[in-house]
């Protein structure tokens, strides 16, 4: 060890661990330091926390609003004062795509934070518990898995309504299945384990292993999917918006974007192009973000 | 004194592993003529990676280099992949641990002993196919045209071996190297395909290299032992010679032997040295 | 020390075939509850509307009366779990009700939709397995080197591209500025119509009759659209042949292989891949069903006349009959793919036998 580790390197690296906080600290430290090894993946990671900024900070930073239209300046092609151009109502395209970010990035939060802890309590459940309550869990599970799920969705947004919201619900109704049966399979295998079979020696009660043992214990491999399933969101949200299933016009949510846009497509391909090259930036940038924490946490010959 | 049949000097393997370079096997040399060789060593002694070196099947992340690696008339270091493909099977057979893994499991062991022949010599499938048939009975399998049939994962470990063996010696080499041959069957089994080895190679006058981690078995089934420690070789007598051993390691390992006729309290505990 | 011979591998078992038909009756009643659910699954959302589905027939203006007889003609005025079983019994005289627009039975328009998306993925699947699973081999062989970066690189592209914006970029490509391939639809408009509806499948249809002008009229609009639906499953299968292939180069029989003498390239094909054959058959059934669900998107982008379109229309009017009907039939159809997938799996491994 180098002699002259200053203070936040030389506890980060210690080999001898003060407490179970600075030993989780120094695990996540290890696993950004194989994380950052991956080019690709901090890019990835670089265009993740790029659209996050602009989702905070579009009111500064688009030029002109979304709503604004302009028919003298309609389907006007990308340069001058219009950056990405101008869609049919002289709207600038790339003002709406900040502000679509927004409905991006909200989307992804909103379903994740919908799908983890269901998915995670389903499948902990399952797993531990085993018998009836995982046969009757699992079979919905895979009532759903075995679902393509933009048809689930579609059945759903249509039957409920076609709004961002709706568009939402019926998103995380066909992610959460993936991870009831990640957890299920984390937990199965978990609840063989010694210090799981200690705790249950020294009396916890059942729920009580579940919750505050099993259920830590999948968090991380839990998150590395939903990372991995992100892309997947965002491609059946922009479908969704496509099919006019989702954010209404004049909402500028990006799959609606490239539907309207259609139309002029042939003349003016900057309307359909644009929004339909963040799609595949963003979706990208999580994919790469994913696999390179995936491979981060679980250093395998791969 | 008859030109050995493969003459290794100066054999040197070592991996790039992520905490510096490792050097598997440090400087082996030894010659195998028309004889058994035995070369006994700890597991991580390298002596498997000497006898995957003979045939150039080290892994992609080993480096392989020697004075000398020489069979026969033919240089070995420097042979092109071609030649080496012709090589294997053909002059140089292998023989390896557990048929379980070192069969192809969705292909019929008769057609693999088939393909050992086919790769070599030019001929119809029914020709390969007889061939494979006659092998199968020259290793005492009983109903051959049965087995022929047959998938590994139905055959017991024994019978196994004697597939292997079949597909190993089919198109006739001059060497075999027995990488841990016996090493998974049961007792009684392995004796059978010792003898096995024993009439195949003195009926064909093979050399055969037996690689195992068992000083007893190799003491009185080969001719000549190597002992293993570390990369290199610490030791080269005649079986019959061991028990008048130099090297402290060979002497350790023989100690720690439990002998029937005279037991022991306590055996021995194997020193190891890191200079030897 | 004397030879013993050696003893006979058991007599093959005839035992076995009672196993396999009672593990044979376990697969057909997990596979029943699924339908069941599955159909009970479609049922609720059918009935999750907001809008009345009474006023959607009879409009908001209408009297006490008209509204009680169009609700007792539409079965909404008994208690749920009677509607349900009429649901299930019209189901299984294959009764969807009829669609909003026309008023046809729903189950005409479905038969009459159908063979031009099985058409289409089918098409796509042949691309993406006939790209795919050599991609994979190719990339696996040559791990770690630039061509396996590549082969990921347009793996991971294949994820991240949304499906309708390739398709139009495609189109805007190959069919407005290039002129390399047709437009929308199956055939060229003034083709339409005069092929003889035989099998459905036009390119087969047209063939049969010998209209070779229908026939690369077809195909030149068919390319497009399946490339742009393959364009996903060669990702995926390409990803998943790639890991079968490390996995099986990574086994001690390879080196046996080797050890006889197989050449490289015979240790990759006739050892490694037989050994991942199987797999790789029900991984291409599975994606058969995703193609399906591609084709949605697809088929609205291109203007195909098929399932995927069919829904669509139906589900901008809020049609629910033909939702229901449509969302029972895909779940029906991925049900029996995986089912498919999990037999000929069973069926074809030596080491199941």
């Amino acid at each position: 060890m180098n002699m002259q580790d200053k203070g936040i390197r030389a506890w980060l690296r210690a080999e001898d661990v003060q407490s179970p906080t600075h030993a989780a600290i120094q695990n996540l430290w290890l696993t950004w330091c194989r994380f950052a090894e991956n080019p690709l993946g901090v890019f990835g990671l670089g265009i993740v926390l790029l659209l996050v900024f602009a989702a905070i900070f579009v009111p500064y930073l688009a030029p002109y609003s979304p709503f604004d239209q302009n028919l003298q300046a309609a389907l006007h092609p990308p340069g001058g004062e219009y950056l990405l151009g101008t869609d049919e109502l002289g709207r600038d395209i790339l003002s709406r795509i900040l502000w679509g970010s927004r409905i991006t990035l909200s989307i992804i939060v909103i379903v994740s934070i919908i799908v983890a802890p269901i998915g995670l309590l389903v499948g902990c459940f399952a797993g531990y518990y085993g018998g009836w309550l995982d046969t009757v869990l699992m079979r919905i599970t895979e009532l759903f898995l075995s679902f393509p799920s933009l048809i689930l969705a579609l059945a759903f947004v249509a039957a409920l309504g076609p709004n961002l919201q709706n568009a939402i619900i019926a998103i995380a109704l066909t992610q959460w299945p993936p991870i009831a049966r990640l957890a299920r399979a984390e937990s199965l295998s978990l609840r063989q384990r010694d210090h799981i079979l200690a705790v249950k020696l020294m009396g916890a009660s059942n729920l009580r292993i579940v919750l505050s043992h099993i259920v830590p214990l999948c968090i991380p491999s839990v998150v590395v999917r939903i990372t991995l399933n992100m892309a997947g969101i965002i491609l059946t949200a922009a479908g969704l918006g496509f099919l006019g299933l989702g954010a209404q016009p004049p909402t500028p949510e990006w799959g609606a974007m490239v539907s309207t846009g259609r139309r002029f497509m042939i003349d003016s391909w900057w309307v359909v192009t644009m929004p339909g090259l963040s799609i595949l930036i963003v979706s990208l940038a999580f994919n790469l973000a994913g696999d390179a924490l995936r491979d981060a946490l679980d250093p395998r010959q791969e | 004194m008859t030109p050995p049949l493969l003459s290794v000097r100066d054999l040197r393997i070592s991996f790039n592993s992520l905490s510096g370079p490792f050097d598997a096997v440090r400087g082996v040399s030894f010659d195998l003529g028309r004889e058994k060789l035995g070369i006994v060593g700890e597991s991580g002694s390298g002596k498997s990676m000497t006898g995957r070196a003979i045939m150039r099947l080290t892994p992609h992340a080993a480096t392989v280099h020697a004075e000398r690696l020489q069979l026969g008339d033919l240089n070995l270091l420097n042979a092109p992949e071609k030649t080496m493909e012709h090589i294997r099977g053909k002059r140089i057979g292998l023989i390896m641990q557990d048929p379980k893994f070192s069969l192809n499991p969705v292909v019929s062991v008769g057609e693999q002993v088939a393909e050992a022949y086919r790769i070599h010599t030019k001929g119809s499938a029914a020709e390969a196919r007889s061939k494979a048939v006659a092998m199968l009975d020259a290793v005492r399998i009983r109903d051959p045209e049965r087995v022929y049939r047959m998938y590994p994962h139905e055959m017991s470990g024994g019978m196994g071996q004697r597939i292997m063996i079949a597909m190993m010696l089919v198109s006739e080499p001059e060497i075999l190297i027995a990488d841990e041959a016996t090493s998974a069957l049961d007792v009684t089994v392995r004796l059978e395909i010792l003898n096995l080895l024993d009439e195949m190679v003195s009926k064909r006058g093979l050399g055969l290299i037996f690689i195992s981690h068992d000083l007893n078995l190799v003491r009185h089934f080969c001719d000549r032992v190597l002992i293993m420690y570390r990369g290199h070789v610490v030791e080269e007598l005649k079986a019959g010679d061991l028990d008048q051993a130099a090297h402290p390691y060979t002497r350790g390992l023989l100690e720690a032997m439990p002998r029937i006729h005279a037991p022991r309290r306590r055996l021995p505990v194997l020193k190891r040295d890191p200079t030897w | 020390m004397t030879h013993t011979t050696v003893t006979n591998a058991p007599a093959p078992r005839k035992r076995l075939s009672r196993k396999r038909y009672s593990k044979f009756g376990k697969t057909l009643i997990s596979v029943a509850t699924t339908l069941f659910l599955l159909v009970v699954l479609t049922f609720v959302i059918g009935r999750l509307m907001p809008i009345d589905p009474v006023t959607a027939v009879v409009g908001p203006d209408a009297d006490r009366a008209t509204y009680l007889k169009v609700q007792q003609e539409l079965g909404l005025d008994q208690p749920i779990l009677q509607q349900f079983g009429i649901f299930l019994s019209r189901l299984f005289q294959g009764d969807f009700g009829t669609t909003l627009l026309t008023g046809r039975p729903v189950m005409d328009d479905i038969a009459r939709v159908f063979p031009a998306t099985i058409e289409l993925a089918t098409v796509a699947i042949f691309l993406g397995a006939g790209i795919g699973i050599p991609l994979g081999v190719y990339a696996a062989v040559n791990r770690g080197r630039f061509a396996d970066h590549a082969v990921r690189l347009v793996a991971l592209l294949g994820h991240s591209t949304p499906i309708f914006w390739i398709g139009m970029m495609g189109l805007m490509l190959f069919y407005a500025n290039l002129g390399w391939v047709g437009g929308s639809g199956r055939v060229d408009i003034y083709y339409e119509g005069l092929t003889p509806d035989i099998t459905g499948f036009l390119l087969i249809d047209a063939l049969l009759e010998g209209d070779m002008d229908v026939f690369w009229s077809a195909v030149s609009h068919i390319i497009l659209p399946a490339s742009v639906l393959a364009y996903a499953s060669i990702a995926y299968i390409s990803r998943i042949t790639r890991s079968f292939m490390l996995e099986q180069l990574n086994q001690e029989y390879i080196i046996a292989a080797r050890a006889k003498g197989v050449s490289a390239r015979g240790v990759i094909w006739r050892h490694a891949f037989k050994n991942i054959r199987v797999q790789l058959v029900t991984i291409v059934a599975l994606s058969y069903g995703g193609l399906l669900e591609g084709a949605v998107l697809v088929e609205t982008v291109f203007g195909w006349p098929g399932f995927g379109q069919y829904l669509t229309n139906a589900l901008v009017i809020g049609d629910m009959n033909v939702v229901v009907a449509c969302t029972l039939i895909i779940g029906c159809l991925f049900i029996a793919l995986n089912l498919i997938s999990d037999l000929l799996y069973k069926f074809l491994d030596p080491r199941i036998k």
